[in-house]
């Protein structure tokens, strides 16, 4: 299926700073998922890898609406808005190599990204289960600041397939119903792993989804960096100045199968050749050098720059030292308790005295 | 000291860590206008407004997750779950997220949280209304599941379970709150992960938790009048689960029964057991018993509902069984 | 293929030692035959066939130790006799080996062969260790938990009736090593006898004697008129049954003032002391390797014959080790005699759980006096042993006065 996108604002391509900036992280990303995509093929990432290939000029386009001070809550497809997010890459690789110097601290993986500084709470492998804490983080926030066009606010990332679960309506209902400083993104891709959206979703056109609650929906084309960003700034806006959440979706193609093990059999030959035609960061690229925004010598040096940054992320991440077992039990508890059971799987559950008193 | 009841100490608690505490907030169903199912949280919602005391739609996946998400931001909610039973509504928020996170994340994050919730049956509340599902909790690592017995250790828990940065599952029961008992009028802050030996005895040790503490009192005080001398191990924590009270009891007395209002397979008894089988084997002079509910959804006809929940008399028959399994008599004792 | 098993002989017996195979590879053997001798804790037994065929092959040697249970042969028809499995090869280790295992090895662990315990016989945890820590054998302790388990009640028992005081906590261990023999230095001279089962039995059981509490008391009997009426009753029961001993009318002056004195028969239990409705007087047989103690059950109400009768039988198949084991336990009383080695006075071991045992020394002539006279009277020396938890002196004494008394004047012992 092909969703129709609908924008409310047309992007134009002004010159300047902003431009190639975007087409940095743009380049960026496209950089790094490939190279996830051969780490995870020469066995140095395990696990899922769920790569943002396709969606760059959303997540580029979200991640410059989203102010520092803005909290995230994100899918397990989320290597992007990390790096966007301004997390340098060799942490990130490094996580998903699994060290010591990954964003969290190697425990997470791929699917667990976590930064506290940046305020990127989490990337979540379970399907929704980050709606209602991101929900919840909004009501935390209303307990802490008043609202207004520098108040805090949250943004939290869902997949298409997402808006079927229960727990997507429940947090929308809170939401809505406690004016929760919230902007919750549908990042459709058309597909929930091999499933389209109109055999999934009774209401295809997503943001519809949040009538029922009355919040403000809306649809943008997800390839459009300026129009997704834009959009996601007027719901931002609204989240914070008057405490309404909103519910903002972007379209956009997945380049790839579902993760990196998905051969994708499910999309024709033809298919799989016009979304190679419609590659994102190709068309932004072309787009910029057309408009002379950028000249081909930049745009080369900027794609080689981002090659260089994800050769010196797998040399960081390579570099690193493993997790010793030694500190398996480290984050058992935030407060520690007695009888916290502290034992590797031989170990006995409890000393045993040799013999009788 | 002042009496009681298990109510009352929860209510006062609370009421206390809401005026100490301005990030304490109270979420759940009821709890507000209401005053709670088992009016735990009367008069707080006029005390302390909505936003703390602050009533949820009937949505435990969506609550349960919201307060997961406010304490990531440093907020301490305190949420009551109707019953344990609605609580599998929520199960994923707790299991997959808020007992993950400190650890999934490199400890950068905490979820200071309480789930009160009661469980137990005999109410004729029938088969979805009358479970006990705290070993699901208990099983889960980063979860702190505890569960007091008495009006005083209500109020000590649940003051440690709120100021504990971890996600704390309270289990209460709805035939606790009623019972009195003496409560320090001072502030008192329990230690989750530690059992209690509740009455020190000679001949046989009785592990429990929450109601069946009090069942085992009860036999306890009446065999002594028989002349068994009965220790009584009160769990208090079944995460962590504090082993060595428990083997520490049977090494002594070498005869252990384990009472839990539960199904019997796969729960807090088969975990006793198993434990004490590897930390006291040698002090054992008969297998350890358990003394469980009848594993079948519960009936709501009070004469199956009763012949399926333990009680006194099921406790005074397998320690009955048990001590003549290993030839008591009146005149052991010392050793 | 019918296996033939090493059968448990006694209610203690954990393996036996292969004597003698009566059959020989080969060899028809029917159902109830006896095929071998076994050697058991207690005595030397012997072993039936529960099947009827060819013995097709021995697959415990002479000499061999086997736990009870693993196949000692294989019965079948004779064309099988080859194609047996390998997989029926018992656990056995010679005899000798054994023994000298228990000397050589550090006390705790290889000294118990995991192919000592007896399957089938239930000890709990607590029972186990508990014994361990007093150096107790288990397989010397009769269960009376479900199912006939060993339970703590059951060790304390043993343990109390051989200390004599229930343990108290934190009472050292006894050493393992006081089970053990004394160090000694080979010399090319000395010769090393591997323990035989009874020799062994009875070591541990005198051992546990010894802990306990005793106290002696002697009488000098006249024994003239007892040994006249001895003299007078084989006269006239010439040729008609065995002659009666000694220890015969002995057995017999014990049950009478026994059955006065019950409590001197009593046994300690540990909890409580046992106060027996029977009267069965053990004498102490000597072997070559050993003691043995068969039991005349009932003594009291035996006449003089009927115990010189079954005394005698009894004392013979102890002699040739056949003693079932219904016939060496369940004794009140013991009497030793050394009389007939021409000791004159001696103290004996109490065989435990009873209370007290009569040591009785030779029957002599001396010089007595008597009402101010100096004369020549036969005299005998009695020694009872008695454990003084049971016992006090005044009970003993009233006993062994009476006795003494009885021995004196024994037409009663034949009325």
């Amino acid at each position: 299926m092909t969703v129709e996108r609908e924008s409310t604002s047309t992007s134009v391509v002004d010159p300047g700073p902003t431009w190639g900036e975007y087409y940095r992280q743009m380049s960026l990303i496209r950089a790094f998922e490939l190279r996830a995509a051969e780490m995870y093929q020469r066995a140095k990432i395990g696990g899922y890898c769920h790569l943002n290939l396709g969606e760059e000029a959303t997540v580029v386009g979200l991640m410059a609406a989203l102010e520092p001070r803005d909290y995230l809550f994100t899918t397990y497809r989320e290597h992007g808005y990390a790096l966007a997010r301004g997390l340098e890459p060799g942490p990130v690789m490094a996580e998903l190599f699994g060290k010591t110097t990954g964003v969290s601290g190697g425990r997470g993986g791929s699917m667990h990204l976590f930064d506290r500084k940046v305020r990127l709470l989490g990337g979540y492998g379970i399907v929704g289960g980050q709606i209602p804490p991101a929900t919840g983080a909004a009501l935390a926030l209303t307990y802490r600041g008043e609202p207004g066009p520098n108040a805090e606010a949250v943004m939290c990332l869902l997949g298409d397939g997402t808006t079927n679960i229960g727990a997507f309506h429940e947090s929308l209902n809170l939401a809505a119903l406690w004016h929760l400083p919230i902007v919750y993104v549908i990042v459709n891709n058309g597909l929930g792993m091999g499933t389209p959206v109109d055999r999934s979703a009774a209401e295809p056109d997503l943001y519809k989804r949040g009538c029922s609650y009355r919040i403000t929906g809306e649809r943008v084309d997800g390839d459009d960096v300026i129009a997704v960003r834009d959009a996601a700034n007027a719901a931002l806006t609204r989240a914070r100045a008057e405490r309404e959440p909103g519910l903002l979706e972007t379209v956009s193609n997945r380049l790839r199968g579902h993760s990196v093990v998905d051969p994708a059999k499910y999309r024709s030959k033809q298919e799989a050749e016009r979304l190679r035609a419609l590659d994102p960061v190709h068309a932004v690229r072309a787009r910029l050098i057309a408009e002379q925004v950028l000249d081909e010598d930049t745009a080369r040096r900027i794609d080689e720059e981002a090659e260089a940054r994800v050769d010196a992320a797998v040399a960081f991440a390579d570099a690193s030292p493993d997790p010793d077992p030694a500190t398996l039990f480290q984050h058992a508890y935030a407060t520690a308790v007695p009888n916290a059971p502290h034992r590797l799987p031989a170990d006995p559950v409890v000393p045993v005295p040799e013999l009788l008193p | 000291m002042t009496v009681m009841t298990y109510r009352q100490a929860l209510h006062d608690t609370l009421r206390a860590e809401l005026q100490r505490d301005e990030s304490v907030i109270l979420l759940g169903e009821e709890i507000g206008v209401f005053e709670g199912s088992y009016k735990i949280t009367a008069g707080l919602l006029t005390e302390f407004g909505p936003a703390r005391v602050r009533d949820t739609p009937i949505a435990e996946e969506g609550f349960v997750g919201a307060a997961i998400g406010a304490a990531m931001l440093g907020m301490r909610p305190v949420v009551e779950i109707m019953t344990i039973n609605f609580s599998l509504l929520a199960i994923d928020q707790l299991v997959n997220h808020a007992a993950k996170m400190h650890a999934m994340f490199g400890g950068q994050v905490s979820v200071p949280l309480v789930i009160r919730t009661p469980g137990g049956g005999g109410q004729q509340l029938a088969a979805t209304h009358s479970q006990n599902l705290e070993v699901w909790y208990a099983h889960v690592p980063g979860m702190k599941v505890v569960a007091p017995a008495t009006p005083a250790d209500a109020k000590a828990l649940l003051t440690a379970a709120i100021r504990d940065d971890d996600p704390v599952l309270f289990l209460e029961n709805l035939a606790l709150y009623n019972t009195k008992g003496e409560v320090p009028d001072t502030e008192q802050l329990g230690r989750i992960g530690s059992a209690a030996v509740v009455r020190p005895g000679r001949d046989l040790t009785v592990v429990s938790y929450s109601r069946g503490v009090v069942i085992a009192l009860e036999v306890a005080n009446q065999l002594e009048r028989d002349g068994v001398s009965i220790e009584v191990v009160d769990l208090r924590s079944l995460r962590p689960l504090d082993r060595e009270t428990v083997c520490a009891s049977v090494r002594k007395s070498s005869r252990a029964v384990v009472l839990e209002d539960d199904w019997l397979s796969f729960g807090v008894g088969a975990e006793i057991a198993a434990t004490v089988q590897e930390g006291a084997f040698d002090y054992l002079d008969a297998p350890v018993r358990r003394v469980a509910a009848a594993e079948i959804p519960l009936p709501y006809a009070k004469p199956l509902e009763r012949a399926a929940l333990p009680s006194a008399a099921d406790l005074i028959r397998v320690i009955g069984e048990l001590l003549d399994a290993t030839r008591f008599t009146h005149a052991e004792g010392g050793s | 293929m019918p296996e033939a098993l090493m059968p448990r002989l006694s209610d203690t017996m954990t393996e036996g030692i292969l004597v003698q195979w009566l059959k020989r590879e080969g060899d028809q053997v029917s159902r109830g035959d006896v095929i071998a001798e076994v050697e058991t804790d207690k005595a030397t037994m012997e072993v039936e066939a529960y099947h009827s065929g060819v013995l097709t092959r021995i697959i415990a040697e002479p000499g061999s130790v086997v736990p009870i249970g693993q196949p000692i042969a294989v019965i079948g028809d004779a064309a099988d006799a080859d194609a047996v499995p390998a997989s029926v090869n018992p656990v056995v280790a010679a005899a000798a080996p054994q023994s000298a295992t228990a000397v050589s090895a550090p006390p705790g662990r290889a000294a118990v062969p995991a192919t000592r315990t007896s399957r089938g016989t239930a000890r709990s945890p607590l029972a186990r260790s508990l014994a361990r820590k007093y150096g107790l054998d288990l397989s010397r302790i009769t269960g009376t938990g479900p199912g006939g388990r060993i339970v703590r009640a059951d060790v304390e028992a043993a343990v109390s009736a051989q200390a004599g005081t229930r343990p108290a906590p934190g009472t050292p261990a006894p050493s393992r090593s006081t089970t053990r023999p004394p160090a000694t230095t080979d010399s090319p001279d000395d010769e090393r006898t591997p323990l035989s089962s009874i020799r062994r039995i009875t070591a541990q059981r005198l051992a546990e004697s010894a802990a306990a509490p005793h106290f002696y008391l002697t009488s000098v009997v006249d024994a003239g008129a007892l040994l006249r009426l001895r003299a007078d009753l084989n006269e006239a029961l010439a040729g008609d049954g065995p002659k009666v001993s000694v220890t015969d009318v002995l057995i017999r002056a014990c049950a009478i003032t026994l059955r006065a004195h019950p409590e001197v028969g009593s046994s300690w239990a540990g909890e409580h002391i046992v106060r027996h409705g029977h009267v069965n007087i053990g004498s102490a047989v000597a072997l070559e390797d050993g003691l043995i103690v068969p039991v005349v059950c009932d003594a009291d109400r035996k006449s003089l014959a009927e115990i010189a009768t079954e005394a005698h039988a009894l004392t013979g198949r102890a002699r040739a080790g056949k003693l079932t084991p219904g016939e060496f336990t369940g004794g009140t009383f013991t009497i030793s005699n050394l009389g007939t080695y021409g000791v004159d006075h001696f103290t004996a071991v109490i065989n435990p759980p009873e209370a007290a045992i009569l040591a009785v020394g030779t029957a002599r002539e001396e010089a007595v006096v008597r009402d101010g006279q100096l004369s020549v009277a036969t005299t005998m020396k009695l020694t009872l042993t008695i454990d003084h938890r049971v016992l006090d002196g005044a009970t003993a004494a009233a006993f062994l006065r009476d006795l003494v008394d009885l021995l004196e004047h024994p037409l009663r012992i034949v009325v």
